[in-house]
């Protein structure tokens, strides 16, 4: 019988027949973990004996979630994870170098490959067809010292979208419209794999987008089969000898096939606390919103950017709303000063945030008040997910991001346009 | 058999309830960090949970996060288990790799302060107040190798490797 994306990769990587329901146990092309998990990984590393990483080449760490310190404790975790690093050889990055899962795919993910992760955003990488999913300390410690982890064989879920966005919608509004559909443990345990002629024309910006959001469906991993797109893609890397082509099989047994007509998308918000409480932005319309945040690892890239600044350009935000804009790496901040979109979003009224994780997760940079709501770009709105408990957050593409800056209320970028 | 008593949470409590990103800060201060275990979710837990207590929630309990903390601080604060509908698969595996068991029932059959005994071994819930038995969803077989040497860290510790053999059947 035919395999799905899920079982071609891991077939390879535990040199088994791997279907659906069983263990395995896999090989894993690279390891990595960030400065808010990183330092209990390394503590689990040294209690379990390790002695040295299975490959230090293959081991990354990342200073992006509370980068630069905001405070002395976090400021002595990243010199633990920098001393880590000078004692094993492991890859380190510095603050400013920009959002781990942003990096791991502008220069090592590659189609076929797995890939563990000690963030849950790990998934991102099935964008350019790596097995790739978000593991806890222990997990991801073992991994950097043995190079190998376990899974049970994920049951895959195929979702099939056909037909092309209409203008003001994105690969974002087709993410949020899938887990609104399925809810945020439609597909707990098991893969999402996308396919169908939507998918075949998106950019991987817009892959990266859909696989980063698989994990708020429950899902283990989000994969695309590598194809034309991702050879461009790593092409322009300089990374062509990392592409191969890469598909499901065309018998591969699917548990559920989801099938999305992409021309009937409509802008759509992911309301508070859940991400699965979507409605269309139209229909939140005159919901007050003080803070528009546009980064992230869902929508950080230069792509998402060009996009706010085409709504931006010439205009100011709000004045009740404040505008925040992180580029998730410093290679995008580059460009996105080059292509101009820096000097729109600071005409505009807005400000711009070191490369890097932001406002995201409630640590620093942006904080919100009690009662405030934020619209954002990134992948969670949990209660307290912006630093405060008795605030409130939306969740959308940076079109409607942008949209909301200019009228201070949640509005369908197709008004703005 | 565990003892304790049923603390009783809703759906969808994700790890941001458990231990928010706004307290980053304290992640290599546990015990610090432990005093804010579900702050989010319900203030008054971390006066009041006691050694051997249970947590009892509803669906995809853990959501979010791939932050190991959340299941370390319940861990830290003697809780003996984790009773819900459903759970995150994150969280899961996290912690079982903490030694902390996670069992998967119908848990509006209990309610907030029940008295409650677990059997691990023979699969039941016993709710000494409701005077009523529940089952649970066997542990998978590669979870339960795990949890049998106390977690993760241990088992890696008397093995030195996974020790698990590719194809077999788990169920999930």
């Amino acid at each position: 019988m035919g395999k799905t994306l899920a079982e071609k990769i891991l077939s390879e990587h535990s040199g088994t027949d791997a279907s659906a329901g069983k263990l395995v146990v896999s090989q894993v092309n690279l390891v990595f973990l960030q400065d808010t998990t990183g330092p209990l990984t390394v503590r689990q590393f040294e209690a379990a004996g390790f002695k040295k990483l299975a490959d230090p080449q293959k081991t990354v760490l990342f200073i992006d979630h509370a980068a630069p310190s905001p405070n002395s404790e976090m400021a002595d975790d990243h010199q633990f994870l920098r001393q880590f690093a000078q004692k094993t050889g492991a890859i380190i990055t510095e603050v400013g170098d920009g959002v781990c899962h942003q990096l791991v795919n502008e220069t090592l993910a590659r189609p076929g490959d797995v890939i563990v992760g000690a963030d849950s955003h790990t998934v991102t990488a099935g964008g350019v067809g790596s097995f790739a999913t978000g593991m806890g300390s222990t997990d991801i410690a073992v991994a950097m010292g043995l190079g190998k982890t376990w899974f049970r064989v994920p049951e895959t879920i195929r979702v099939i979208a056909n037909g092309q966005f209409s203008p003001g919608v994105y690969a974002k509004d087709l993410i949020l419209h899938l887990i609104g559909k399925i809810g945020a443990e439609g597909a707990s345990y098991r893969a999402l794999e996308f396919g169908g002629e939507t998918v075949a024309g998106m950019s991987i910006g817009g892959r990266l987008t859909v696989a980063n959001m698989a994990v708020e469906a429950g899902a283990k991993v989000g994969l695309f089969p590598s194809d034309r797109t991702t050879e461009a893609f790593l092409k322009s890397r300089g990374r062509e000898n990392d592409y191969r082509a890469l598909s499901p099989d065309p018998d591969a047994a699917y548990q559920e096939t989801i099938t999305i007509d992409a021309s009937r998308l409509e802008p759509t918000v992911s309301q508070p606390h859940t991400v699965d409480n979507t409605a269309l932005a139209k229909e939140l319309k005159g919901t007050q919103v003080r803070q528009v945040f546009i980064g992230t690892c869902t929508n950080g890239r230069l792509e998402d950017l060009a996009i706010a600044a085409s709504l931006l350009r010439g205009r100011k935000r709000h004045p009740h709303t404040r505008l925040i804009i992180t580029p998730a790496s410093r290679e995008i901040m580059l460009a996105a000063m080059e292509a101009g979109y820096i000097q729109i979003f600071l005409q505009a009224g807005g400000l711009i945030l070191p490369p890097g994780c932001g406002p995201c997760l409630g640590l620093h940079q942006g904080a919100l008040g009690r009662g405030e709501a934020c619209l954002s770009t990134a992948n969670r709105n949990f209660k307290g997910r912006m630093g405060n408990p008795e605030a409130f957050v939306y969740l959308a593409s940076p079109a409607t991001a942008a949209a909301t800056a200019i009228r201070g209320e949640i509005t369908d970028p197709r008004e703005v346009m | 058999m565990l003892k304790g008593r049923a603390f009783k949470f809703g759906d969808d409590i994700s790890t941001d309830h458990i231990v928010p990103g706004r307290l980053a800060h304290l992640r290599s201060n546990l015990p610090e960090l432990a005093k804010h275990v579900l702050e989010d979710a319900d203030p008054t837990f971390a006066a009041r949970v006691k050694p051997k207590d249970f947590i009892v929630a509803g669906k995809n309990f853990g959501q979010g996060s791939s932050r190991e903390h959340a299941p370390l601080v319940i861990k830290m604060a003697g809780v003996s288990a984790i009773l819900a509908r459903s759970v995150a698969r994150i969280f899961f595996r996290n912690a079982i790799n903490q030694g902390l068991p996670v069992l998967i029932c119908d848990t509006s059959r209990i309610a907030d302060g029940d008295e409650l005994a677990v059997d691990l071994k023979e699969g039941l819930i016993i709710d000494k107040t409701s005077r009523q038995e529940l089952s649970f969803n066997p542990i998978p077989g590669v979870m339960l190798k795990i949890l049998d040497e106390g977690g993760l860290i241990p088992y890696i510790q008397k093995h030195g490797d996974l020790k698990f053999e590719s194809g077999a059947e788990e169920r999930q």
